[in-house]
């Protein structure tokens, strides 16, 4: 490992390539930044009463709920997932095995459905309640219960369902870290909690901000769980003035605030680590040797585990289990296999489009750091920040306008009528899907290669390799893991997609998330509960089987480099 | 290899899914957007088709979302009808030329004056009632009279109601600045909020369970929740649900709040013929009662027989205000709700 003061640059590229890399890292990124662009050319659009409005009475509210949801939330993800990551990479205990992958599985459930779950367990008519009034016998008024229906409540509920993302990369990067700095500082008499805060958590700052920057930019994009918490917050001040007000304008004014917000921050983070650059530099990836742990020791390391996934995961798939129980009979008809046909469909080429997209622009910014290649890719990205509706809308527009500007141009000069080409298609929506999740996928594929060292690309590059090449011989290998994660955090995404499947879908098609959504959308929580243990379901096995490969390409990722 | 397999396994898979769920543009075949849910509308657009061998594609989704795709898609649009829970998207989307004109005696026998909106742009499909639920072991009804009763300082920290991002709350605000003006509405606003036993949250279902657990003495919410919790099978909402009972609100005076659950014709609709058959299908006196069995609303249409869960709420008069108020006046309403702080 070397912690270089300067990022070393690629040398020698023959000109033809760098434009051809180049123009394509442009043209995609501006693609895929057509809808934020979209939200952003409304801040041109007048709509002054409402603002003054707006100033006057609940931006104030909406913004510090944003911050408290915010810094509630990244303390929560990193309090969890840093410790468990670390637990399950760094000592050996039974359960240990299970643990490594059964932590992601909180992942699969979408943040609205657990808020709901805890709602029903823990209010005043739950069964947590009525058996504290049964054994204490306490009726109504006689004591307190902590409100889960409040700003607290929704930084648990997105803490729970967010940590895996902390999680899954700082699992990866202490699991990547080369054996020798690692082992150098247990040789030197380091204990392994010395080792953690001393060399294992410095090493893995790159990925911690990774997962933390996503697990933020899902909690300011959340709109079901802190509406139905009746926390007011930014997005849900958006979706006001667009229902409510009926300002769209305004609204994509407060979204575009919202993102600027979002890239001020991003920027921050780079500027912050411009200097540094994190490489693996030796071969030497076999696995740390884990600490071996017994007795007490090992039952402490195995209760820490069990926390976040029985609050993450047990509970609350619990309950949707005993609601699903009472309403299988109502809810599974053939129907419902296609459901699970179309989520399966539209999650694994989301996964796979955004991937491919992820590695282009990724490997392109690579081979050329420059700052206008820098900002575009970091603006395609932000479509994770922004509410599911929203940017849906700035998918919708351009297209359903190029759509039209074409069909008329085609009428006027042939008489004849294309109609509405991509709008209503399934293309338009996994182009959504693409760029709300592409940030995901791209900050999975930017952490792979950054522990690339370039030293590898120049030796490739030297011995007569193209840059296309270089990628698909040498790097993919490499980070494999980084692409495994990628696919299924993408994956889950996709399968819990709301916003923007329920507006661009085409006629007749709908998913498990659609039917979950509608069914608690009218209050009808057993009845959505089916569907929503299906989604659990659908997205747990791409979890284990991914989790597997993760954990294993820690060690295969050896052989290509040290024979 | 076997990435490379999997890879073109996908492409295959897509197209063909693509191709089978692409939009079925079939001549003749009715395109829907629909802010009802699929279950509440569904079955009851089978039964059409079987009725007249016409299909109809179906789009759900957020009224507002679908208002939105339908204008961004013009002349294009594929939709040839739009349904939305409440009046205020209706008149929304006739105020932005998204819906036509049409006029059948069909139409106009079967659905009242004040739930169509007076050139027929759009027709109400059924009623949802918002009341006041209060405990019945608490509240004797005879204190309760009018909505505007409730901003009294004797119901202080006693009612509970959902946020006032709901469109129904934005409704009932909207319908009493139609009825007092926008002073009188604030001021009444002001009061009930100071009224409120705790900060919005939750649905309607959870208004009226934490009236059932003493959290506070009395709820506004729409009907058809109550029905919901007390048909449904889950205990304790039943349990909550028998706790509490409906009270009808201004029936000395202006009448009871609904809303409608309606359709409008789309402005550029090719199928305007059977679009229009599809809108009496549904007021004909079948339907009308299907959405009491199924979702316990009320008809729009007289004369058809209730649901027994409705008949034992009883009749009541409802507010005669023509509901394209609602719509009118809905963004002054937030404005008054925010003012107020109602979260």
């Amino acid at each position: 490992m070397e912690i270089a003061g300067r990022a070393p640059r690629i040398a020698q590229r023959p000109a033809s390539r760098i434009n051809s890399w180049r123009l394509g890292v442009i043209i995609c990124a501006s693609l895929l930044s057509l809808p934020v662009v979209t939200v952003f050319a409304y801040v041109f659009v007048p709509a002054g009463e409402v603002w003054v409005h707006l100033v006057d009475t609940v931006l104030m509210d909406y913004l510090i709920n944003t911050a408290l949801l915010a810094t509630g939330v990244a303390v929560g993800v990193l309090a969890i997932g840093i410790p468990a990551a670390w637990i399950v990479t760094a000592y050996e205990f039974p359960g240990r095995r299970f643990f490594e992958w059964a932590l992601l599985l909180p992942l699969a459930i979408p943040a609205y459905i657990m808020a709901y779950t805890y709602t029903g367990l823990l209010e005043f008519a739950g069964p947590v309640q009525g058996l504290l009034r049964q054994v204490a016998g306490w009726s109504a008024g006689d004591y307190r219960f902590p409100e889960i229906r409040s700003l607290w409540g929704a930084v648990a509920m997105l803490s729970l369902v967010l940590y895996p993302y902390v999680y899954m990369m700082a699992r990866a990067s202490f699991g990547g870290q080369s054996l020798s700095i690692l082992e150098a500082g247990r040789v030197l008499g380091a204990g392994p909690v010395r080792v953690f805060f001393d060399v294992a958590l410095p090493l893995a700052r790159p990925a911690l901000v990774t997962g933390l920057s996503l697990a933020l930019m899902e909690t300011l994009a959340d709109y079901g769980t802190v509406q139905y918490f009746g926390i007011t917050t930014f997005t849900t001040g958006i979706f006001r003035t667009w229902f409510g007000l009926n300002d769209s304008a305004a609204a994509a004014q407060l979204a575009a605030l919202l993102m600027s917000f979002v890239f001020f921050l991003i920027l921050l983070e780079l500027y912050s680590r411009r200097r540094l650059r994190f490489f693996q530099t030796t071969g030497r990836y076999r696995q740390l040797e884990r600490y071996q742990t017994h007795g007490w020791y090992s039952v402490l390391l195995f209760v820490l585990c069990l926390i976040p996934l029985t609050f993450g995961f047990l509970v609350p798939a619990g309950q949707l289990g005993i609601w699903a129980f009472s309403t299988a009979e109502e809810s599974l008809d053939q129907r419902f296999l296609w459901l699970v046909g179309n989520s399966l469909l539209l999650a694994s080429s989301a996964s796979l489009l955004t991937l491919v997209l992820a590695l282009f622009l990724g490997y392109g910014r690579r081979l050329h750091p420059t700052r206008g290649i820098n900002f575009a890719v970091r603006l395609s990205a932000m479509g994770y920040a922004i509410p599911g509706t929203v940017i849906a809308v700035g998918v919708m527009l351009p297209f359903a306008w190029l759509d039209n500007q074409l069909d008329h141009w085609m009428r006027a000069a042939f008489g004849w009528s294309t109609g509405l080409l991509l709008s209503g298609t399934l293309v338009i929506l996994l182009f959504a899907y693409a760029v709300r999740f592409l940030a995901v996928s791209l900050q999975s594929v930017e952490s792979g290669l950054a522990r690339v060292t370039p030293n590898m690309d120049d030796a490739a590059r030297s011995l007569g390799l193209a840059p296309g090449g270089v990628l698909l011989k040498i790097h993919l290998p490499i980070m494999r893991g980084a692409l495994f994660s990628a696919l299924l955090l993408v994956f889950v995404d996709v399968l819990k997609e709301l916003p923007a499947t329920l507006i661009l879908r085409p006629f007749n098609f709908n998913t498990l998330a659609v039917r979950a959504f509608e069914l608690a959308s009218d209050e009808r929580l057993a009845d959505s509960s089916v569907a929503a243990l299906a989604i659990v379901a659908v997205g747990i096995v791409p979890v284990v089987l991914l989790s597997r490969a993760v954990t294993r390409s820690g060690v295969q990722h050896v052989k290509p480099a040290s024979t | 290899m076997n990435e490379r397999t999997l890879g073109i396994r996908f492409a295959v898979g897509f197209l063909v899914g693509m191709m089978a769920a692409g939009p079925l543009l079939a001549s003749g075949e009715i395109n829907l957007y629909s802010a009802r849910n699929e279950a509440l509308i569904k079955p009851l657009l089978d039964r059409f088709t079987e009725q007249t061998g016409i299909s109809v594609n179906l789009v759900t989704g957020k009224a507002d979302t679908l208002l939105k795709r339908l204008e961004s898609e013009g002349d294009n649009s594929p939709a040839d009808m739009l349904i939305t829970t409440d009046a205020g998207r209706l008149h929304r989307a006739k105020q932005a030329g998204l819906t036509q004109a049409v006029e059948t005696q069909v139409l106009n026998d079967a659905v009242p004056a004040p739930y169509r909106e007076p050139e027929g742009h759009w027709y109400g499909l059924s009623l949802r009632a918002r009341p006041i639920f209060y405990a019945k072991d608490r509240v004797s009804p005879e204190s309760l009279s009018s909505y505007r009763a409730l901003a009294g300082p004797e119901w202080a920290g006693k009612i509970c109601i959902r946020s006032s991002d709901n469109i129904y709350n934005q409704s009932l605000v909207a319908a009493m600045i139609a009825h007092d003006g926008e002073e009188k509405t604030q001021e009444w606003v002001n009061g009930l909020v100071e009224n409120f036993a705790r900060s919005p949250k939750g649905g309607d279902r959870d208004q009226i369970k934490a009236v059932a657990a003493g959290e506070c003495d009395i709820a506004l919410a729409n009907t058809y929740y109550l029905a919901g919790m007390l048909t449904g099978n889950d205990q304790n909402q039943r349990l909550a649900a028998q706790a509490v009972a409906v009270y009808w609100p201004d029936q000395e005076g202006r009448g009871t709040h609904v809303n409608v659950s309606g359709a409008a014709v789309t402005a550029f609709a090719r199928n305007r013929e059977n679009a229009i058959k599809l809108l009496e299908f549904l007021v004909s006196p079948e339907s009308q009662s299907w959405y009491g069995e199924v979702n316990q609303e009320y008809p729009v249409r007289d004369g058809v027989a209730w649901s027994q869960l409705l008949n034992q709420w009883g009749r009541f008069k409802a507010d005669q205000l023509n509901l394209s108020l609602l719509g009118e006046n809905n963004a002054q309403a937030v404005m008054i709700m925010d003012r107020a702080g109602w979260k």
